[in-house]
C-alpha cells in the first residue's frame, strides 16, 4: 500500500491543496450561492478521486545497496521463493552463482494471504504456513549442501525483497517461480517489477517441481 | 532475521516493513485515529445542522466572529510555512533557520490559541446554550486541544534544536512534529470553512 503522506514535505503539499480546495468551495458558496458551492465541492472531489485513482507514484528504482558485510570472498544471495525453493534448478543456480565464493544464502518466503485476511490484519495463519514451507525448503537446501538461513517475509513479494535487502545486503537476488501458466508471480510481473525497483542483479529461475518429482521421484515435495 | 534452526516461542515475530519509517508510520496511524475522532464531531455538527433546518446558519441568536477567526486561520496557515521552512533549513544544515522556524511556529501557534481564548470570552454564548453551542465548543475546543499538543511537541523539538540536536541527516523529531502540525492546520481549515463560512 502506498502511503500518500510519508514525509513533512508531502503533508505540507497536502495542506496547500486543502487550502485551495476549501477556498474554492467557500468562495463559490459565498459569491454565487450554496448550490454553486456544492457543485464546486462535487467537481473538486471527483477530480481528486480520479487523480488519486490514476496517479502512479513514479519512484526511481530503490537503491538497495547496503553496507558490504563479510569478507571479499563472500557472495550474499537473496532467494525469494514461495514453494519452489527446493528445486534442483535453483540449487544449481545458487551453486553456479557462488562458485569461488563463500556463499551466504538467505531464503525469504512471503507470507501469502487472501486479500480479505490481509485487510483484516489476520496474517498469523499465513505466516505459520509460510514458516512451514520455509522450514521444508531450508531442509532441502541443507540436504543439497547449501547452508541457508531463512525468514518469512511480507505477503507482497516486492516488499518482502525490499525488507530483506535492507537487512541482508545481498549481492544479487534469485527469484524462483513456477513455470509460466502456473505462477501467480509471473502473471503479476513480479520479476520485471523487481528489476525496475532494485539496483541489484536479479536472476529468474523457473522451477518445475512436478517435472523434478517425476525425474527423481521425490515423494516428500510439497505442493500448494 | 530468524534462522531456521532457532526455536521461537510465543506469537509470530512482527514483520517490519521498510517502506515507511516506523516512527513516521506511528504518527500517521495516530493521525488516522484523530481523523476518525474529528469525523465523529463533524457528524454531530452536521446532524445538528440538518435537524435544525434553520433558514440561516448559525441560528439566531448565535453570531460567530468570522473575521477574527479568518485572521486566526491565516496565522495558523502561516505557522505551517514556518515549520516547513524550519525543516528545510535543517535539511540544508542551517541550524539558525531551524531554530528561528521553530520559535516562529510556536509563537504563531500561541497567538492562535490566545486569540481563540479571547474569542471564547467574547462570543456571547456558552457550551450549554443549546446544541449549536455544544457542537461549536466541542469542535473548536477539540481542535484547540490539538493545537496545544502540537505546541508541546514543537516546544520539545525547539529545546532539542537549541541544545544542538538534529542534523541534515537526522531530523526525525522535527519531521514528525511537522506532519502533526500540518494535520492540525488541515483540520482547522475544515473546521473554519464548515463552521464559520458555510
Amino acid at each position: 500500500m502506498i502511503n500518500p503522506l510519508r514525509s513533512e514535505a508531502e503533508a505540507y503539499r497536502f495542506l496547500l491543496l486543502t487550502v485551495g480546495y476549501f477556498a474554492a468551495i467557500a468562495i463559490a458558496a459565498l459569491v454565487i450561492g450554496t448550490w454553486a458551492g456544492v457543485i464546486v465541492f462535487l467537481v473538486l472531489t471527483v477530480a481528486a478521486a480520479v487523480y488519486v485513482a490514476r496517479a502512479h507514484r513514479t519512484e526511481p528504482p530503490r537503491q538497495t545497496v547496503t553496507s558490504r558485510r563479510g569478507s571479499e570472498h563472500e557472495r550474499r544471495i537473496l532467494v525469494i521463493a514461495n514453494e519452489t525453493v527446493g528445486g534442483e534448478r535453483l540449487r544449481d543456480e545458487i551453486r553456479r552463482r557462488s562458485e569461488g565464493y563463500e556463499e551466504q544464502v538467505l531464503v525469504v518466503t512471503p507470507a501469502l494471504n487472501s486479500p480479505l485476511r490481509h485487510w483484516a490484519s489476520d496474517e498469523d495463519g499465513a505466516r505459520v504456513e509460510a514458516q512451514k514451507r520455509l522450514n521444508a525448503s531450508l531442509d532441502r537446501l541443507r540436504a543439497l549442501g547449501i547452508a541457508a538461513k531463512g525468514e518469512v517475509g511480507d505477503g507482497e513479494p516486492l516488499q518482502a525483497m525490499e525488507d530483506a535487502l535492507r537487512l541482508f545486503g545481498a549481492d544479487e537476488i534469485i527469484i524462483s517461480t513456477h513455470p509460466e501458466g502456473r505462477s501467480h508471480w509471473l502473471e503479476k510481473n513480479v520479476v520485471e517489477s523487481a528489476r525496475e525497483r532494485f539496483a541489484v542483479p536479479i536472476t529468474h529461475v523457473v522451477v518445475d517441481l512436478e517435472a523434478e518429482r517425476e525425474d527423481v521421484q521425490e515423494p516428500t515435495s510439497e505442493t500448494r | 532475521m530468524s534462522a531456521h534452526a532457532e526455536a521461537h516461542h510465543g506469537p509470530p515475530i512482527a514483520n517490519q516493513s521498510s517502506r515507511v519509517d516506523s516512527a513516521t508510520l506511528g504518527m500517521l496511524l495516530f493521525i488516522a485515529s484523530e481523523i476518525m475522532l474529528f469525523g465523529s464531531f463533524f457528524t454531530i455538527y452536521f446532524f445538528v445542522r440538518v435537524v435544525n433546518n434553520a433558514p440561516e446558519w448559525p441560528p439566531e441568536p448565535f453570531h460567530l466572529p468570522v473575521f477574527v477567526a479568518g485572521v486566526n486561520t491565516i496565522i495558523l496557515v502561516t505557522s505551517s510555512f514556518t515549520i516547513h521552512w524550519a525543516l528545510q533549513s535543517i535539511k540544508r544544515g542551517n541550524r539558525a533557520g531551524l531554530q528561528a522556524g521553530l520559535v516562529l511556529t510556536i509563537a504563531l501557534g500561541l497567538t492562535f490559541l490566545l486569540t481563540q481564548a479571547r474569542e471564547y470570552s467574547r462570543i456571547g454564548f456558552a457550551p450549554h446554550d443549546g446544541a449549536f453551542g455544544s457542537t461549536f465548543y466541542g469542535l473548536t475546543g477539540l481542535h484547540g486541544a490539538h493545537v496545544f499538543v502540537g505546541l508541546t511537541i514543537l516546544t520539545f523539538a525547539a529545546i532539542r534544536a537549541f541544545r544542538g540536536h538534529f542534523t541534515s541527516e537526522e531530523h526525525r523529531g522535527v519531521e514528525i512534529a511537522g506532519i502533526y502540525w500540518h494535520f492540525v492546520d488541515v483540520m482547522w481549515i475544515v473546521v473554519y470553512t464548515t463552521v464559520y463560512i458555510l
